[in-house]
């Protein structure tokens, strides 16, 4: 057994909602630093909330590790913590080797000076000495394809050209613990794809990577192991499709919890009470594996008589965009009169989506299919199981059969 | 892939490291050691940047001295302000201003740097005292080119050359450091407040008034105050005085200033050091 590369104990920070009294919090805390005072780590002030609270995990050399979480869930801020940007307030972090992120690329760019004396600039900010500099120069001109454009200011580069050049010096970084945020999901398909070679190249080097990303997609395909993190606390440590279940049932909690009533609207003569997902058996059920049999049901009730309503049904990937929708008009039914209390029933004999989350949205048009009655907002969520070895954006029912 | 396996173990703890202050010392003085390449590459990229950009290069590095004592030297010439020097006006003055100019230079200089990097100071880390020694060469940059002045001052007023001239450049050192302490010392809340950079120029446009610049020392009371209050008069004045005279004026207060500056020198260091991940923490990304 190797000695953990990366060594998270009881690490706690916390941060505050108001600007004004954050700013001063940091007058204070600074005063207490140079007074050589104790400064108030452990307790709350006003408008203070914990951001990572009490996470611990160590990390193996050679170890890909996904941080998984929602908005505002502490990656981040843990990540900068293991950067060594912001110090914890409680806990401490051990890191035996070099740290250093891909996270800032291109930082330290000058617009007016050009693409070779930014490589230069840049490479200096992540730590290479200029004899460093020299060797990998061309290497790093050559990765990055920009070789006419070398001595053009970097303020004429396209935005993509600009990222490019940034990752070209950052893929030269030999660090002992990578940190990696988001940046995998900005540029080009080529781009991304020479991010991921590089970072499997410098695992089986024994670099242990740690991925921020909220594509699941990415994170699943880079990290065998994974860390949910809700609410500043580590909620699973283990294996990724586990962890990616978790986090998508935290988020669907989360979402449930938002009361979307406000947002309603519409003209009201029939609203939607709810909306029910049924298994074959018409049991409630929110965890189906693909293909299953689903049955969508929309409680209505109409408080006056009201003639061809259009119903409409959206699926969207939870936090993300729309998969499909489903209405009555464009499947031409007409849905005849309505009054009082009543449902609906939408069956669905083979729910060919990938596994994800899913939230749905239920609207009641007017029989002209643009003024609506009534709007219900994540009124439903389900979730598809099953791991992430399926990329991409459709499922086609299908079977194999071996000549 | 690596030379050598690093053996170095970083722990970022939220308990106070009881450091010594020798040891903290030591650990400033490596860091600057180590960052001595990268604030070079920031003050070439500085410069170049600020050079490209400009028509007028350099000149704007000679006007705002020269403008300030052509104010001056009009004043004098119409008797609304009367000083009497020992050389003429128009170079006491010159002299003056271009040195008044490195002060505030030397005091704007590491807020406009740290404030300047704010975005990639929240993102990567690296030495940051390569920030403060790269705006301490930008400042020592300018001085050579305002020495062009002097040299001006020198040649037109046939002013005589003297041994002490040979110390005028630590005088002009310690007036410097000591605006950089200053200004180092007010980067950490001038991160965090935009009062400060706000209110920067109206407060040296005071001590401009307040130090014997463009007038000689205050003999009467309660004038003759301020020479002892104001730690930029004995280091202004023995810096002009090194220069004309070649001779140190009221040496002891000079020394004293000289001490206290170079001893604030390593405590605003180690202020910049220590604030530094609270400011970041409160910057955000």
């Amino acid at each position: 057994m190797t000695k953990p590369i990366v060594c998270i104990n009881h690490v706690s920070k916390k941060f505050c909602r108001s600007l004004r009294k954050s700013l001063f919090y940091g007058v204070l805390d600074m005063s207490a630093e140079l007074i050589g005072l104790e400064r108030n780590r452990i307790n709350l002030r006003k408008d203070e909330f914990w951001a990572v609270r009490d996470v611990s995990f160590q990390i193996e050399p050679g170890e890909t590790v996904g941080l998984i979480g929602h908005n505002g869930a502490g990656k981040t801020s843990l990540l900068r913590m293991l950067g060594g940007l912001i110090l914890p307030d409680t806990g401490n972090i051990e890191v035996n080797g070099r740290v250093q992120a891909l996270i800032a690329l291109g930082a330290g760019f000058n617009p007016v000076l050009t693409g070779r004396e930014n490589i230069y600039i840049n490479a200096s900010l992540m730590g290479f000495s200029k004899k460093e500099i020299d060797q990998r120069f061309d290497e790093i001109v050559a990765f990055s394809g920009l070789s006419e454009f070398l001595d053009m200011p970097v303020q004429s580069y396209s935005s993509g050209m600009v990222v490019r050049l940034g990752f070209s010096v950052a893929a030269f970084l030999e660090p002992d613990v990578l940190l990696v945020d988001e940046v995998l999901s900005v540029g080009d398909l080529a781009f991304r794809t020479k991010c991921q070679v590089r970072i499997q190249e410098l695992r089986s080097n024994g670099v242990a990577v740690i991925i921020v990303s909220h594509n699941l997609h990415t994170i699943s395909h880079l990290c065998p192991r994974s860390i949910t993190l809700e609410k500043g606390k580590v909620i699973f440590d283990g294996d990724t499709e586990t962890a990616i279940d978790i986090y998508r049932s935290s988020l669907i909690k989360t979402y449930q919890k938002y009361d979307d009533n406000n947002l309603r609207g519409g003209t009201g003569e029939i609203r939607i009470q709810k909306v029910e997902i049924l298994n074959g058996f018409e049991e409630k059920q929110d965890v189906f594996s693909i293909g299953e049999k689903v049955k969508i049901r929309l409680h209505y009730h109409a408080y006056q008589p009201v003639l061809n309503p259009v119903f409409n049904i959206v699926i969207h990937i939870l936090n993300s965009f729309q998969v499909t929708g489903i209405r009555t008009d464009v499947d031409g039914i007409i849905t005849g009169n309505f009054n009082g209390e009543g449902y609906i029933d939408i069956d669905i004999p083979n729910f060919y989506l990938l596994p994800n989350a899913y939230t749905i949205d239920a609207v009641i048009f007017h029989s002209d299919g643009f003024t609506f009655y009534d709007r219900l907002n994540n009124a439903s969520h389900l979730v598809i199981k099953g791991g992430n070895e399926i990329n991409g954006i459709a499922y086609l029912g299908h079977s194999w059969r071996i000549n | 892939m690596k030379d050598q396996p690093l053996e170095v173990t970083i722990t970022y703890t939220s308990e106070k490291l009881s450091q010594k202050p020798y040891k903290l010392l030591i650990l400033i003085l490596s860091d600057i050691m180590a960052s001595r390449e990268l604030a070079w590459r920031l003050f070439l990229r500085d410069i170049s940047a600020q050079y490209r950009q400009s028509l007028l290069g350099i000149f704007w590095a000679f006007f705002p001295p020269i403008i300030t004592a052509a104010i001056f030297i009009l004043l004098q010439s119409r008797n609304i302000i009367s000083t009497t020097t020992n050389i003429p006006y128009p170079a006491y003055v010159l002299i003056g201003t271009t040195l008044w100019q490195i002060f505030a230079d030397s005091v704007n200089a590491p807020l406009k740097s740290t404030t300047g990097a704010k975005p990639y100071l929240v993102k990567i880390y690296f030495p940051r005292e390569a920030l403060l020694i790269s705006s301490f060469l930008g400042v020592l940059f300018n001085v050579l080119i305002r020495m062009i002045i002097v040299l001006g001052v020198f040649i037109y007023f046939k002013i005589p050359l003297h041994g002490g001239l040979l110390l005028a450049p630590i005088g002009i050192f310690l007036l410097i450091l000591l605006g950089m302490v200053i200004g180092i010392l007010i980067t950490p809340i001038g991160m965090l407040y935009s009062d400060v950079s706000t209110s920067l120029p109206i407060i040296l446009q005071l001590l401009f008034f307040a130090t014997p610049v463009v007038y000689t020392l205050p003999e009467k009371f309660p004038f003759s105050i301020l020479n002892i209050v104001n730690p930029v008069t004995p280091l202004l004045v023995n810096a002009r005085n090194l220069m004309i005279n070649g001779v140190f004026d009221n040496t002891s207060h000079f020394i004293f200033i000289s001490t206290i500056t170079i001893i604030s020198a390593f405590i605003s260091l180690a202020v910049f050091r220590k604030s530094l991940p609270i400011i970041i923490e409160k910057l955000g990304t």
